[in-house]
């Protein structure tokens, strides 16, 4: 056969009317080779995941529809076909694996049973016996442990990482020709991560297999990718080998998404000019018991263990660490939206630990939060003016006053003014987040804890927050306890980091010698699990808001 | 896995002893509530008493001694299954509305039945065919009958199939005077049965069949039905092996918290049709004002409710394997 | 430095005349609920105007018994004493959404008192509301209203104490699930952590963001007390003094096979007033848009 694998060209991805544009896709061309791994980068609303849909024949039809073009899989256009035969091709000679493996699992049917389906609609020549060698060998391939009894298992009783491998042997059990990958390690924990990518490099070589990896991330193309295609608005920039559109990016969005990709090297940065502490957290420890009743014994879940550290005046301490490893309910002792069980923490010779929801409150402005999640974050009822308005007025300063200073906020965090009148959801995520910031800085704090302030963003407008962030940090003083998963951010933001796992602090130290020379085992399990630590992002120069168009 | 199960079902069991006791002191306190204690109702019936006989009336049921005291006699009775005297009926409670149980679990039975099984599949069926006419006619249907009083229902299927056409008794549960036996009663029972629990079906039959179509859609949206398409299943097989059994899920635990109204309507339909449950025996007692036994049918039903509400707890741990049976 | 890369979604502020607007265009968009919402205003106009259409008590014998519809001075027929039927609907009607309304409106009270308590703080006063609404959920309701007419004498004010102590445990737990979603919403968080007090948080922040569900809730539950209602009444349990639909149905029942009227056209007002509250609710619950409201906050 000639010709690549898969062919798509002039692909439009119509939207219903009335959307707020017409194409969701839009003349996209590429090509995915026998035996290649095509990676198509893009931000939220690029139209990277319809594309993907589209190669699948999964679009939300007829709402969403393949409008115009053609895509051909081996030499025959799949729009074209009639339903019964593309169904026909589907998870046999196509297949398909999705970020999140819990919810695309039917949570009622065991895995080793939703594999056989495939087998029980594509090849039902095999017997029952055969089939269940296939499936334990190929569990066994994707290195699930004891397959037996992960075949018998049901989605819940998974880790995340073992769903995802069940979620590959499931669509490699027919040897496609063709494996999308729809950002199938978004929703995992960076070693994880690792598993799964080193897992689907070695699988595809093995079987020679095209795969189409959708992605946001450049680490994980530079990981994997042999070609790129970047999409932008629906439409491909720039797409070409993996060298020349990592190290010398053509199209301007490229390069303004490369140069927002915080590097792993830490930033020189000047020590700490004030010995002063701002906040000392000693033996901190926090305790959850679940269930638990009659007959069955309380099971205690230690999320934190004794952290102690000290944030110094200005600086920025980072808390890192994987899902699970107790940052975050650090972080709620710190607010005191949690009270710890064990531990102290000093504010300026204050020990606010152990006070009561009374006694705390003039403590509380003193040290403000901002959270993850900008949808969540912000009451959709309130317009933005009340809602920066609200902790001055709280803590007795006069209405009218509370909204002069709410505008000079917005100013600060780089909006509007005039926008004080307008409601969330007129809202993008970034300036929300900009909101956020400003409703935490409402109160004059001392001590500023951030909570992942930019996992939710896309990365151009990530590196506009961070930079907001520092710049505020500079101008008015801030400390900030900075917690994140995510070491790139950690190694551009933080002064000094910790890291925790398992509830515990494994490791602290100044940034760029915990990077440098980690000495923890699980912390150089995690360096050593960043997607794209060997590729060193080219310098390039990006000026402010290039991302933008 | 059977230990544990059996585990499961001694636990639940032991969780509904609070809220069987909970009932119990509602019990009491409706009792107490009332206007007049059993005294009064004794001395009406003989006519006229003295104050000192009724006094001595009172100290011989222990109604003199303080509430508490009193809660706890009465609890201690009902622990052995004394409910107390009917004076219309001149029998124990207890014995009087254990004769009447059967008849209501019959009605119960069959409603349930039907109600659970017709309703999910009109909603599988409207859901299937969504915005076709299929979808449009069993969507009103069960808007109607979503809004119609049962005794209303009752009243037009007899004033329809019973008076007009003659295809159904008008009440009753079996022909006494025919005296039947063996397949020829249970025929007759059917027979009779046809109705009422039709009647006390279609409310229920609309709520399911709404809920089924709602969950149907609802899981039609989930990401494993995506999973299961890019697997290349037909449609058919995603709605039958995936989106059914998930769809059933919330319809179980429905009809589970449903049972507690349905007893409340076959008050009512019981009334309309003659038939000899429970529901009946609490309309008479309601106008023999024979409050002993109006509050043992509560006692009772609520007993029913909690057994029946064990029964879909065990029956969903094996539909949904996330529940855990620690 | 102003966010370029993100436009923002919306144009202008939304005024609450705007809003009241959009809310209006989204609910007439269904048919079906504005076809609810016509019978549902002929039902309030036939309770307001019936002192004056039928001006004498509806109780009062006004002529022949168990005259046919259409038949002499009777629109409707009249019953087995001589009632006029159409004159006791028109009555009836203020009593199924008297007592509807006002049950659930109690109900309510209660319902967002204790379902919010329990789901802003949790804790003990969450055990015991659990607690208390699984005994709710267990006691069949309608025998519970049945003996709580009974041991109360029936009269409308206890009629609406029965039908809401029995409602209010579903909507407590409504409140109650939407509360503890709230409670751990980030700007939750964020307005406990500037040191805001429960009550303005409770009253302010979160009750607002619920009201959507709640009023949904609501409005079934005024057609689920005029069921109840007319079962109480139709067992003869009803306020004496007071016409309503179960009571005309109830005293018509024996001469079923005579006088299929009595029976047919207060069943009938009953069904269509329930079905057109239910038909509200639903266009409520589309205008509202929960999916909508989950997304946006």
């Amino acid at each position: 056969m000639s010709g690549p694998l898969l062919d798509i060209r002039g692909l439009h991805v119509a939207l219903p009317p009335g959307s707020d544009r017409a194409f969701a896709v839009e003349d996209v061309s590429f090509t995915v080779g026998e035996g290649e791994i095509v990676c198509v980068v893009g931000e939220s609303g690029s139209g990277k995941s319809l594309t993907a849909r589209a190669v699948m024949g999964l679009l939300p039809e007829p709402k969403v529809r393949a409008s115009a073009g053609r895509i051909d899989f081996e030499g025959r256009d799949l729009l074209t076909l009639p339903p019964s035969e593309r169904r026909a091709l589907r998870g046999e000679r196509l297949s398909m694996i999705f970020q999140e493996p819990m919810t695309a699992l039917n949570p009622l049917m065991t895995v080793g049973r939703q594999i056989e389906e495939v087998l029980i609609v594509h090849a039902a020549k095999l017997t029952a016996a055969q089939r269940r060698e296939k499936i334990l060998a190929l569990l066994d391939e994707v290195r699930l442990p004891d397959p037996p009894r992960m075949a018998a298992s049901f989605p819940h009783q998974l880790s995340g990482g073992q769903r995802q491998r069940a979620m590959i042997a499931m669509a490699l059990i027919l040897d496609p020709k063709l494996l999308v990958a729809d950002e199938p390690t978004t929703a995992l924990d960076v070693t994880t991560q690792a598993q799964i990518l080193r897992l689907i490099a070695e699988l595809q070589a093995r079987h020679g297999a095209g795969v189409m990896f959708i992605t946001h991330d450049f680490g994980v193309v530079a990981e994997i990718a042999h070609r790129i295609v970047v999409m932008q608005h629906g439409r491909v920039v720039e797409a070409g080998t993996a060298d020349s559109v990592l190290n010398r990016p053509a199209a301007p969005y490229t390069r303004a998404l490369i140069a927002a990709i915080p590097s792993l090297t830490p930033a020189p940065r000047r020590p700490a000019t004030s010995a002063r502490t701002a906040l000392r957290v000693t033996g901190l420890g926090k305790t959850y018991r679940m269930g638990g009743g009659l007959f069955s014994a309380a099971r205690a879940v230690h999320a934190a263990k004794a952290v102690s550290f000290e944030l110094k005046r200005g600086e920025t301490m980072g808390i890192v660490g994987e899902s699970g490893s107790g940052k975050t309910t650090v972080a709620r002792c710190l607010v005191r939206l949690l009270k710890p069980d064990a531990g102290s923490i000093d504010l300026d010779g204050v020990d606010l630990a152990p006070l009561s929801r009374g006694a705390l409150r003039p403590y509380r402005k003193r040290v403000q939060m901002v959270f993850q999640d900008p949808f969540a974050s912000l009451n959709p009822r309130r317009t933005i003016g009340d809602i920066l308005a609200e902790g001055p007025i709280v803590h007795g300063l006069a209405p009218a006053k509370a909204r002069a200073r709410a505008r000079d906020l917005l100013g600060l965090v780089g909006l509007d003014p005039k926008v004080a009148e307008r409601y969330p959801h007129e809202f993008s995520g970034g300036q929300r987040q900009r909101v956020g910031i400003a409703r935490a800085l409402a109160l004059e704090p001392e001590v500023l804890v951030a909570d992942e302030p930019v996992s939710a963003l896309d990365v151009s407008v990530q590196a506009q927050v961070l930079r907001l962030i520092a710049d505020i940090r500079e101008r008015l003083g801030l400390s900030i306890v900075f917690i994140t998963h995510d070491l790139r951010v950690a190694a551009q933001v933080c002064d000094r980091v910790a890291v925790m796992h398992r509830g515990e602090v494994v490791e602290q130290g100044v940034t760029a010698e915990v990077f440098a020379a980690p000495r923890h085992a699980y912390t150089r399990e995690l360096f050593a699990s960043v997607p794209g630590r060997d590729w060193i992002a080219p310098a390039l120069d990006a000026p402010d808001g290039a991302a933008a168009q | 896995m059977l230990g544990a199960r059996l585990a499961f079902i001694l636990r639940r069991t032991l969780q509904a002893i609070p809220i069987l006791l909970a009932i119990v002191v509602i019990n009491f306190l409706l009792l107490k509530l009332a206007p007049g204690d059993a005294v009064d109702v004794l001395a009406g019936e003989a006519g006229s008493a003295t104050p000192e006989y009724m006094a001595e009336l009172r100290a011989k049921f222990g109604l003199d001694q303080p509430l508490p005291v009193q809660l706890f006699n009465y609890m201690a009775k009902v622990a052995v299954g004394d409910f107390g005297w009917s004076f219309r009926h001149e029998m124990p409670v207890a014995e009087l509305v254990l004769q009447r149980l059967g008849p209501t679990l019959i009605l119960m039975g069959a409603t349930i039945v039907t109600a659970v099984g017709v309703g999910s599949l009109l909603g599988l069926l409207a859901a299937t065919g969504l915005n076709t006419w299929r979808d449009t006619l069993i969507s009103v249907l069960a808007l109607v009958s979503y809004a119609t009083p049962l005794f209303w229902v009752g009243l037009m299927l007899i004033l329809v199939f019973s008076v007009n056409l003659g295809w159904f008794p008008t009440s009753g549960m079996e022909t006494i005077a025919a005296f039947h036996t063996g397949w020829d009663r249970v025929w007759d029972i059917l027979h009779h049965l046809v109705l009422p629990a039709t009647t006390l079906s279609l409310f229920y039959l609309a709520l399911y069949a709404r809920l089924m179509r709602a969950s149907m859609l609802e899981q039609s949206g989930m990401d494993y039905v995506t999973t299961a398409r890019a697997k290349g299943l037909s449609d058919r097989r995603i709605v039958y092996r995936h989106v059914l059994r998930n769809a059933l899920l919330p319809v179980v635990t429905m009809a589970g918290v449903q049972v507690s109204s349905l007893i409340g309507g076959s008050v009512i339909v019981e009334t309309v049709f003659g038939w000899p449950g429970l529901g009946q025996l609490a309309f008479e007692s309601l106008f023999a004002r024979d409050l002993n036994l109006l509050l043992g049918i509560f006692l009772l039903s609520a007993v029913l409710v909690l057994v029946v509400n064990l029964a879909v707890d065990i029956l969903y741990t094996v539909l949904d394997p996330r529940i855990e049976l620690r | 430095m102003t966010d370029l890369s993100e436009a923002p979604h919306g144009q202008g502020a939304p005024t609450t005349r705007g809003r009241a607007a959009d809310f209006w265009r989204r609910y007439v968009r269904n048919r079906s609920a504005v076809a609810g919402l016509v019978i549902l205003l002929t039902v309030i106009a036939m309770a307001a105007l019936a002192p004056l259409l039928y001006p004498a008590d509806p109780f009062s014998l006004a002529g022949r018994p168990m005259s046919p519809p259409m038949t002499g001075q009777f629109l409707l027929g009249s019953d087995t004493l001589g009632r006029d039927i159409a004159a006791g609907m028109a009555h009836g009607a203020r009593t199924s959404l008297l007592i509807g309304v006002v049950a659930t409106l109690v109900a309510v009270g209660l319902g967002v008192l204790m379902g919010g308590l329990a789901g802003y703080y949790g804790g003990w006063i969450d055990d015991v509301l659990m607690r208390l609404t699984e005994v709710f959920q267990t006691i069949p309701s309608f025998i519970f209203a049945i003996l709580l007419v009974a041991v109360l004498t029936p009269s409308i004010v206890n009629i609406i104490i029965a039908i809401a102590v029995v409602s209010w445990p579903a909507l407590a737990r409504l409140v109650r699930g939407e509360f503890l979603s709230m409670r751990n919403r980030e700007f939750v968080q964020a307005n406990v952590v500037m040191g805001m007090a429960d009550w303005r948080i409770i009253l302010v922040q979160i009750l607002p963001n619920c009201l959507s569900p709640i009023i949904v809730a609501a409005s079934l539950l005024v057609a689920t007390a005029i069921l109840i209602e007319s079962g109480l009444s139709f067992l003869g349990l009803g306020d004496p003094n007071v016409m309503s639909w179960g009571f005309q149905v109830g005293a018509g029942r024996t001469v079923l096979r005579r006088a299929w009227w009595i029976v047919t056209f207060p069943g009938l007002a009953i069904m269509l007033t329930v079905l057109a509250i239910n038909l509200v609710g639903e266009g409520l619950n589309d205008a509202l848009n929960p999916r909508l409201r989950e997304r946006a906050s």
